[in-house]
């Protein structure tokens, strides 16, 4: 019988804590699947974040590192410098890239570290219950914005791939969604794309993944994935904000 | 190598370099300004890396990163940067990863002062950040000292998979002295079989500090205290002056203050007066049983640091009330003079002081 569909070799046969309909799932199968592609899983250290993704060092099939809030960017720097033959990832959420760990995100990108940066933007605070994230829409409500969120006191939501685009250093960074098939696989095209030119020594890379927590939005998956179409994207449009060319 | 003159600071930079670390992560915090300015400087002549980070946060979670990859690997700092620091040292122990961290202290508390100081010895010897967990604490008196520190750091760090301190006041980072290094011989150390640097040929290595099943937890906490009885077994250090004569007031100081007590032992014995000086080197371990045995044969103990008695509480503990402990400080960056402490040895001598 011909396989037509597998695990990736980069994900641990394990199953995951993610809850159903929450695109977590998605995005750690598009980068166990080129990792597999570019045969480099046996030279892989990715760095896990605090968030909803702590357990990804038990869910990917390669060396992994537990970082604190926030840190991931400079514990991925400290493997990189000392091991520039290894490929290095790191995958954060929003409350980890864009609020605590906001210094170590600019400064990384602007060092121009040749890592790649999985960034899953789902506009809230995923494992601690739903808290206003710097990246949750004006009006969205949250725990700690229960009329939503207010502009004029909490700010507007931090838009990270323009932020980072600004930046005068050379870098990939891309902005995607997985919430359709045809944007699935239009992003793995891009993690690929970022991959290489980290193993390429060409650039940091940075792709924002627009993610859904059904479970703090209070909805279904399939109002999730409606929600995401409605309200994200035409806060955070998708495209490509940076080439290194 | 013949001797050469030196900063402690170069000596600590150049003792790293000699103990095979090739990788330094730091933020300029003054008064050790000159430790990631040498290894700017050196490490490139060496085939190593130098990043200047953008916070002591992300410096010390760049050697965690660093360490996690098996590699050595050094970061320095003062007092406020190391307060900063204390949430990857926490990691660093929670993960059992080595790694070698200096301060060279300064006054505080808040931003105080860029003078010397040792106001940081209780966060230093009791943890420092959250978590139940301890560091190894080695204490130089001399540029020389700090060089041999330094590369024994780095020894210990891997033999234990525990992050060291090198505890230094500002007068040590910025004093010059002659200094060595003399070839040592190799040091056999556990593999570090334990990295994430590739999982060719074996099953992947987790980096991690998280147990959420809290009886694993706790099996984790015993497995890291275990490695701190062994300590006190074997790694306590400490030295000594006049400890041969017939004393019956015991000086207890450690780092640049401890000269300042030599110094005013050896005026008081040309008065012939017999003072005695217990020095400890490891500050956690703390050498208590050598601790006892030289407060055994004083009358009276005096500690003398640079700050408000941090290291009064632990002596006055260890020694549980045999000999009465007294102590004399200066703090906010003031050097205690040799004649201050002659003059409190001469008052508890006289039965003057409380
Ligand atoms: C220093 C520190 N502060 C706060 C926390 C608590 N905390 C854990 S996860 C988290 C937010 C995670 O949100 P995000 O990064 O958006 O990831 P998600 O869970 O949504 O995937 C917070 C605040 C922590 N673990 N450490
Ligand atoms: S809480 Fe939200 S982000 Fe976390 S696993 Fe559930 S759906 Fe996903």
């Amino acid at each position: 019988m011909q396989t037509v569909f597998a695990r990736p070799e980069s994900l641990a046969t394990v199953s995951t804590h993610y809850c159903p309909g929450c695109t977590h799932g998605i995005i750690h199968r598009l980068v166990g699947e080129i990792l597999d592609e570019l045969g480099v899983r046996e030279r892989t250290v990715g760095i896990a974040p605090v968030g909803c993704a702590v357990l990804a060092y038990n869910y990917f099939n390669c060396d992994m590192i537990e970082s604190s809030h926030g840190r991931a960017t400079a514990v991925a720097t400290g493997v990189k410098r000392a091991r520039p033959d290894l490929c290095v990832f790191t995958y954060q959420g929003d409350g980890d890239l864009a609020s605590i760990g906001m210094g170590e995100t600019i400064h990384v990108a602007n060092r121009g570290e040749k890592i790649t940066v999985i960034f899953v933007n789902n506009a809230i605070y995923g494992m601690t219950g739903g808290q206003m994230a710097p990246t949750t829409l004006p009006g969205q409500v949250a725990t700690t914005c229960p009329l939503g969120r207010e502009v004029e006191t909490a700010g507007w939501p931090i838009r990270m791939a323009e932020l980072l685009a600004s930046l005068r250093t050379p870098a990939y960074i891309t902005r995607v969604a997985v919430h359709t098939p045809l944007h699935v696989a239009k992003a793995k095209q891009v993690v690929r794309k970022a991959f290489q030119h980290q193993l390429a020594g060409r650039c940091f890379s940075l792709i924002e993944f627009l993610s859904t927590c059904p479970t703090n939005w209070g909805m279904t998956p399939l109002e999730a994935t409606r929600w995401l179409e409605a309200n994200m994207i035409p806060y955070y449009p998708l495209g490509e904000y940076k080439t290194p060319e | 190598m013949a001797k050469k003159l030196m900063k402690g600071c170069e000596a600590i930079g150049e003792a790293a370099i000699q103990a095979g670390c090739r990788l330094f992560f730091g933020y300029p915090i003054t008064p050790q300004n000159e430790i990631p300015e040498y290894m700017a400087a050196r490490l490139p002549q060496v085939g190593g890396t130098f990043v200047q980070a953008e916070s002591e946060l992300a410096a010390s979670n760049m050697i965690y990163g660093a360490s996690a990859a098996g590699c050595r690997c050094l970061t320095s700092s003062s007092s406020p940067g190391i307060s900063l620091m204390q949430e990857a040292i926490s990691y660093m122990v929670g993960s059992e990863l080595p790694a070698v961290i200096v301060n060279i202290m300064r006054a505080g508390p808040g931003l105080g002062g860029i003078l010397p100081s040792q106001a940081d010895y209780r966060q230093a010897v009791k943890g420092g950040g959250h978590g139940d967990y301890r560091v190894l604490v080695l204490c130089p008196s001399s540029v020389q000292e700090a060089a041999d520190l330094v590369i024994d750091a780095f020894d210990l760090a891997d033999r234990y998979r525990n992050p060291v301190l090198v505890l230094g006041d500002g007068l040590i980072g910025q004093m010059m002295e002659p200094v060595e290094f003399k070839p040592r011989p190799p040091v056999a150390l556990p593999p570090k079989d334990w990295a994430a640097n590739g999982c060719k040929g074996r099953k992947p290595n987790i980096i991690n500090s998280l147990y959420l099943v809290p009886e694993v937890c706790e099996q984790v906490n015993h497995r890291i205290a275990a490695r701190y009885q062994v300590w006190e077994e074997k790694e306590t250090r400490h030295s000594g002056h006049n400890l041969d004569s017939k004393y019956d007031l015991l000086l207890v100081a450690n780092g640049s203050v401890a000269r300042v007590c030599q110094t005013a032992i050896d005026d008081l014995k040309a008065s012939g007066v017999e003072v005695g000086l217990f020095r400890p080197i490891s500050l956690y371990p703390f050498p208590i049983k050598a601790l006892r045995e030289a407060a055994a044969r004083a009358k009276n103990v005096l500690v003398v640091e640079l700050n408000m008695g941090q290291m009064r509480d632990d002596v006055d503990s260890f020694l549980q009330g045999r000999v009465p402990v007294h102590f004399y400080g200066r703090q906010g960056g003031m050097m205690a003079a040799p004649e201050e402490v002659i003059e409190q040895a001469r008052a508890i001598l006289a039965g003057r002081s409380n």
